[in-house]
């Protein structure tokens, strides 16, 4: 199974890499927020990821990294 | 002593600069200085180096910004309006540190003026020439010699001291024909470890940048440039004193103006006026202290000019207001006479200071 | 297995730019393309005037900050100072390059400097906070131009790919876009493409990227990508506009 992890401190919350995601793994954590004052994105469906990458493609702070 | 060539000034700076290490020239025709790109077209493409024809002057003074980031020698010359347009660079270049070598060959103005000599850039080149506090070391030849001298002083000195030199030649010192040599002292270039030629992962990236959004850093930048600038006040001042010894009258001319001088100083000594000259030969730093020293002996100084008077501002102030300073000018590209000079000269001498 | 991770060439470092802007995802595609090829040691990047100023910071190759639009020529300087080994990039905004720095854009191209040029189109001035750029479309409200861009007042927008397809000299011209992921991978392609012929010597490469501006179109990130595909693709048509090994020449007919 394909290993998330997010630099959350670095997220702006922008939601790109949730539209991103053909699986619906991600989502903006509305109840957290980060030392940039930013809601961040959390993998809420981890178990349902394939790897393809998408999120980290469209995340324009570079926070996704992605192990198989 | 080596062979002397003859050579127009504009050609000399051209083979000093060569002779320098300078291997990149960028430039956009202007009359009276378009000799110098001419003859790095000619040149550069023999001796591995590049010369570009810009399609500005505002793209010149950019590519000069871009070499001088990669730490080599560079240059671009150009006249009075030319200049303006490159404003924007010099500015950037004060604020990057980079080192570079300008050459004016000044035109009459305002605006587009005339292509006939003048001096009447004085402000430009010495009090900043663009936005922000900065200053540019000045250099005013007023021989072929000199501007083949300057040339690699310049040169030198801008490596040094990591700013622009600027050579402030007239259209007549640009034009004009002498016997120059050609064996020049080239010191050793300093190391650049600054240098944006690429990282080889081998170190933390360089960055060229004049941006500074943190005013109290922005702040440090500055004193730390102006005591660089204090440095080069104390150690790098040049001038010449002529006939000064027993002189009552000071003429301060520079450049092309100078020799007019001397010619109408020769002449005033010879109907027994004692009369001398002091030549600024870099214009910033201004010589202020044999000004200063001269006003013990002196009671008029005369600041001979192709300008409305600009250079005389800082007579004044290296003077400290001692003395009265008269000014002897002609303007857009008109030079003064020998006859004018002596004429001002006997005046002063009439009134002894008394005005 | 790292199947995606931060390029060794992108600064560790949190970006400026406002949540959801893809100056970001150009940033990284550059990066990409620099850790791929080998060249992060030998390139020099030169960074705008705009909102991209700070680009500087976000590279770890050495770093040229310009003045506004002048990063053609200073890039000149550059690759000038030594053609066989410095690698050079230019990452400019709509302004930057196409409004003050257009004289330099264009005599760069029609030189054929061998330089790889950046550029990033999101029809409008973002640092300053939104006024209309060369490139806002007709009809858009920005800041300078409230009740629309009106071409009849202010003209038209410029598109730069099909007018630098009209020169002799320019390589390669490519108009991309970063608005879903399939746009994104090929705009990395050609961003590749672009290094490549640079290392290739063959000249002046560009690519515009078009791109969005959430905060000053005043737009949800997501809406704003909307708006790219919506609004601005139909204006400014993605594809190669000129690839001359290729033999490809498309012109302003297209």
């Amino acid at each position: 199974m394909p290993k998330l992890t997010f630099k959350t401190d670095n997220c702006k919350g922008c939601g790109l890499c949730v539209d991103a995601c053909p699986k619906g793994v991600l989502a903006i954590a509305k109840e957290k927020i980060n030392k940039r004052g930013h809601h961040p994105v959390e993998a809420v469906k981890e178990d349902a990821c394939i790897g393809c990458t998408f999120c980290a493609t469209m995340c324009p702070d570079c926070i996704i990294k992605i192990e198989k | 002593m080596a062979d002397k060539v003859l050579m127009k000034g504009n050609e000399a700076i051209a083979e000093a600069a060569i002779i320098a290490g300078c291997r990149h020239y960028f430039g956009y025709p202007i009359t009276p200085q378009t000799e110098i790109a001419a003859y790095m077209a000619k040149r550069m493409p023999k001796i591995g180096g590049c010369f570009l024809q810009a399609e500005s002057e505002i793209a010149a003074i950019n590519m000069v910004y871009g070499v001088a980031s990669c730490g080599l020698r560079v240059m671009t010359s150009s006249s009075s309006p030319g200049i303006s347009l490159k404003g924007e660079g010099l500015s950037y270049l004060a604020g990057a540190d980079l080192p570079s070598l300008v050459v004016n060959v000044q035109r009459g103005g305002p605006g587009l003026g005339g292509i006939q000599p003048s001096q009447s850039d004085y402000f430009q080149a010495t009090k900043g020439g663009a936005h922000g506090d900065f200053h540019m070391i000045v250099l005013a030849p007023a021989s072929v010699q000199e501007m083949a001298d300057l040339t690699v002083h310049g040169f030198d000195l801008a490596d040094k001291y990591r700013m622009t030199s600027m050579i402030l030649a007239d259209g007549t010192m640009g034009q004009m024909m002498e016997p120059v040599s050609l064996d020049l002292n080239v010191k050793p270039m300093p190391e650049k470890p600054w240098a944006t030629t690429g990282t080889k992962l081998e170190r933390f990236h360089n960055i060229t940048n004049s941006l500074s959004l943190v005013p109290e850093e922005l702040e440090e930048l500055n004193f730390k440039r102006y005591q660089r600038y204090a440095e080069i006040e104390k150690n790098e001042v040049m001038y010449e004193e002529y006939m000064m010894e027993d002189a009552e009258i000071c003429i301060a001319a520079f450049g092309i103006a100078s020799r007019v001088a001397k010619n109408a100083i020769v002449e005033a000594r010879a109907q027994g006026i004692k009369v001398g000259l002091i030549r600024p030969i870099t214009l910033w730093p201004f010589p202020k202290a044999p000004f200063l020293k001269a006003t013990e002996k002196v009671h008029t100084f005369i600041s001979v000019e192709l300008s409305m008077g600009q250079m005389i501002e800082d007579v004044r102030l290296a003077t400290e207001c001692r003395r009265p300073v008269t000014l002897v000018n002609r303007a857009g590209g008109m030079i003064p006479s020998p006859e004018q000079i002596l004429e001002a000269i006997k005046n002063a001498h009439k009134n002894g200071g008394a005005n | 297995m790292v199947v995606f991770d931060k390029p060794h060439a992108l600064a560790d470092l949190p970006m400026h730019y406002c949540p959801g802007c893809t100056h970001g995802i150009i940033h990284r595609l550059v990066a990409e393309c620099l850790d791929e090829l080998g060249i992060e040691g030998q390139t020099i990047g030169i960074a705008p005037v705009g909102c991209s100023v700070l680009a500087y910071n976000y590279f770890n190759c050495d770093m040229i900050e310009a003045a506004h639009g002048r990063a053609p020529a200073i890039a000149t300087g550059v690759k000038r100072a030594d053609p066989d080994n410095h690698i050079v990039f230019t990452y400019q905004g709509d302004g930057d390059l196409a409004s003050i720095g257009m004289a330099e854009t264009v005599h760069a191209a029609a030189r054929n400097e061998n330089i790889t040029v950046i550029f990033v189109n999101n029809a409008i001035y973002g640092m300053t906070g939104g006024q209309m750029a060369p490139t806002s479309l007709p009809g858009q409200v920005t800041q300078t131009s409230p009740y629309g861009r009106d071409t009849n007042h202010c003209g038209f927008p410029i598109k730069v790919c099909e007018m630098l397809s009209e020169l002799d000299g320019p390589e390669y011209l490519e108009r991309v876009a970063v608005n879903n992921v399939k746009n994104v991978k090929a705009a990395k392609k050609a961003i590749k493409k672009a290094f490549e012929n640079q290392i290739n010597k063959k000249g002046f490469s560009l690519i515009e990227v078009v791109s969005s501006c959430p905060t000053n179109w005043g737009m949800t990130p997501q809406k704003a990508l909307e708006w790219v595909e919506e609004k601005m693709i139909p204006y400014y048509p993605l594809g190669v506009y000129k690839d001359r090994t290729a033999g490809i020449v498309k012109g302003a007919d297209k």
